[in-house]
């Protein structure tokens, strides 16, 4: 009603103030400018990318416009995923992540459960802790972590250094802990009673957690399957340093050391082989996302 | 066979005490409700008997057994919560199935056992549905069915009705009194609203920091209040205090409320007081009820005096007016058309038949 009124012609001098719908349509129209500047700079790279990998060496270093493609040729793609071990590293990306995934949701899972319900002495400082650790960069722990693989090898004659599965031991030092912090966050904001009245409807501590905690945290669980996955994917320190044969190499370090020959940089499939390395988390991503709705514990209490 | 017993019961939080030995024994198929101000330690001492608490010290036997170290689930009761806990992604079956479920009932039973609380609830039609489509009065009548489907020896109600609004909650009270009578289990009922206790209870147990004050029946605290607490607790308008002296002239007892006014106390209740002649510390505890316009014919018992209005307070059916009596603010209760007017002065009568005389150092009502 304000609004109509406010909008509306009238005789005599304008009025001073200034109607929310026009304060709502600058607003609005901010947002949009600041949203197309995002997408641009978000997406401008992914699309030199794209335009790269469709040209030929040659192209490549013609002095043309490089947002065009003049001869597009599927070559890179053929070459990088028929040749040039590249289905080792993607197979070994796969392999890895998953198995990281599946590992630090089963240790992070029950252990924000723990930290977050059962008060046991020390738990606050045990919660605080275990973000503290993820804190550390990961550049100040490579060496002591290639340390200790070489004194476990000393120890038992197991080698671990230069082996693909190296990087299940390592890359959950990184995930663990956010992913545990992730899911405190979630289990704590579910409402006390829900875990009392599945306690008093004769559910055990385990119960509790798998048919009630789950399902009701199950977004929080998804953004720390996503983050898991993420890290372990893009990961190139670690395996940069703890890898070195080809046959064990992940697709991030496999990409820069096969396609990179000295001072030759073989540009069409460094951004052909960065280009489908993008797709494995954009489509999870894509499928998990319809999963990920927020709010769902509405209806639980008064709400 | 389910009655409760509570011996002795304490509760520490560090150095708090939150319940201070408390005794109490609940019979089979009673509803029995903890009344008391917020921090009195009746939630405390609910959850007690749930199994979500520890006791500090002290027993708790549900149907003859000690239960102290029994988990809840144990126990055999069944809860309702105030903010209703129900499973967010379950439908309402399965909400109030999941105990069933967990403890392996057959399909059949479960089924049968859920059709016949949704019928006694009258949550048929809304089986299917998420907790989140449901209002808070559907929601609160799923939370009781959850209960009433396990069948448990107890039923523990936290402040059920406190999140619904006042039309509901007098709906949702009348519900809860209508389930009790049709399965007569066992009930322990937490509330901090006194009209929900007297309407709903068999027996009622007043709390305050953490001790029972009375126990009884509605009836019996309205009208045979032990302490000043139950006087002033029980009772909507709460009970006027008003400072007072016994004077004894030639054998007969008077009250002495102001230099003008003094109340001879009717000799029934004489005999009661007599000791209390010297005690400086008295309170006249009178209902407001119990203080209304003088008519032409008084009661034996009935002492007119004159008020001058402060407020008055229509309500349709009675007028509630406030007027100073020795110092205090004091409501009384009279006919809309006794003529009460803001200011005005009014002839009003005392019942004293119905008075309670209150010792102010200890509390107690003599």
């Amino acid at each position: 009603m304000a609004v109509a009124a406010a909008a509306s012609p009238r005789t005599g001098p304008r009025p001073r103030y200034r109607s929310m719908s026009r304060d709502r349509k600058w607003a609005l129209r901010w947002s949009y400018f600041f949203l197309c500047l995002f997408v641009v700079f978000f997406l401008l790279p992914p699309i030199y990318m794209l335009i790269t990998s469709l040209k030929t060496s040659a192209e490549i270093s013609a002095a043309t416009n490089p947002w065009w493609v003049f001869h597009p040729t599927l070559d890179n793609y053929r070459e990088l995923l028929f040749s040039n071990n590249y289905q080792v590293y993607f197979l070994n990306s796969v392999i890895v992540s998953i198995i990281v995934v599946v590992t630090t949701m089963l240790i992070s899972v029950p252990a924000a459960f723990a930290l977050s319900r059962m008060r046991f002495w020390g738990s606050a400082t045990l919660a605080t802790g275990v973000f503290l650790t993820y804190l550390i960069p990961d550049t100040l722990l490579f060496l002591p972590l290639f340390k200790m693989f070489v004194t476990f090898n000393d120890w038992t004659g197991i080698q671990l250094i230069n082996k693909w599965y190296v990087l299940l031991i390592v890359y959950p030092t990184l995930t663990v802990p956010f992913c545990t912090w992730i899911m405190i966050g979630y289990f704590a904001s579910i409402p006390k009673e829900l875990d009392e009245a599945a306690l008093i409807d004769g559910a055990g501590w385990l119960q509790t957690l798998t048919k009630i905690f789950i399902p009701v945290a199950l977004p929080g669980l998804i953004a720390a399957t996503i983050f898991a996955f993420t890290v372990s994917w893009a990961q190139f320190l670690y395996p940069l340093a703890f890898t070195t044969s080809t046959e064990q190499l992940v697709l991030p370090v496999g990409i820069i050391t096969s396609l990179i020959k000295g001072d030759v940089f073989n540009w069409g499939q460094i951004m052909t082989g960065a280009l489908l390395g993008a797709a494995p988390p954009l489509i999870i991503y894509a499928f998990l996302m319809d999963y990920y709705i927020a709010g769902l514990t509405a209806g639980a209490t008064k709400g | 066979m389910a009655e409760v017993k509570l011996r002795k019961i304490v509760k520490r939080y560090d150095d708090v005490e939150a319940v201070r030995g408390i005794d109490l024994e609940i019979a089979d198929h009673e509803f029995v409700v903890l009344v008391g101000p917020s921090g009195c330690g009746k939630s405390t001492t609910l959850r007690m008997i749930a199994g979500l608490e520890d006791i500090t010290s002290g027993e708790i036997s549900i149907a003859g057994d000690v239960v102290n170290d029994v988990p809840p689930k144990d126990r055999d009761i069944a809860m309702v919560f105030q903010n209703y806990a129900l499973y967010p992604h379950m439908t309402v079956a399965q909400n109030m199935s999941f105990g069933l479920r967990l403890k392996r009932y057959p399909k059949k039973e479960i089924k049968q056992r859920v059709d016949e609380a949704a019928r006694i609830l009258d949550i048929a039609e809304l089986l299917d549905r998420k907790p989140k489509a449901l209002s808070g009065g559907q929601r609160q009548r799923v939370a009781m069915g959850r209960a009433i489907v396990r069948n448990p020896k107890v039923f523990l109600f936290d402040e059920p009705l406190s999140n619904l609004d006042a039309k509901l909650r007098v709906q949702m009270r009348t519900e809860i009194k209508k389930v009790h009578q049709q399965v007569r289990t066992t009930t322990v009922y937490v509330t901090h609203d006194q009209v929900e206790a007297m309407t709903l209870a068999d027996r009622v147990v007043v709390m305050n920091q953490g001790v029972i004050e009375q126990v009884g029946t509605p009836q019996e605290l309205y009208h045979a209040p032990k302490t000043r607490f139950v006087a002033g607790f029980i009772g909507s308008p709460a009970m006027n205090f008003i400072p007072c002296r016994i004077e004894e002239t030639s054998g007969a007892l008077n009250l002495r409320l102001t230099d003008a006014l003094t109340l001879p106390i009717p000799a029934a209740r004489a005999d009661r007081y007599r000791g209390h002649a010297r005690n400086g510390k008295l309170l006249l505890g009178l209902r407001p009820e119990h203080l209304t316009e003088a008519g032409p014919h008084l009661e034996p018992g009935r002492v007119p005096f004159e008020a001058n209005l402060d407020v008055t307070e229509p309500m349709g059916m009675e007028t509630l007016v406030y007027f100073p009596l020795n110092g205090t603010q004091v409501c009384g209760r009279v006919n809309p058309n006794a003529g009460a007017r803001d200011g005005a002065a009014l002839r009003m009568a005392a019942d004293l038949n119905n008075m309670h005389l209150i010792d102010e150092a200890t509390g107690r009502v003599i």
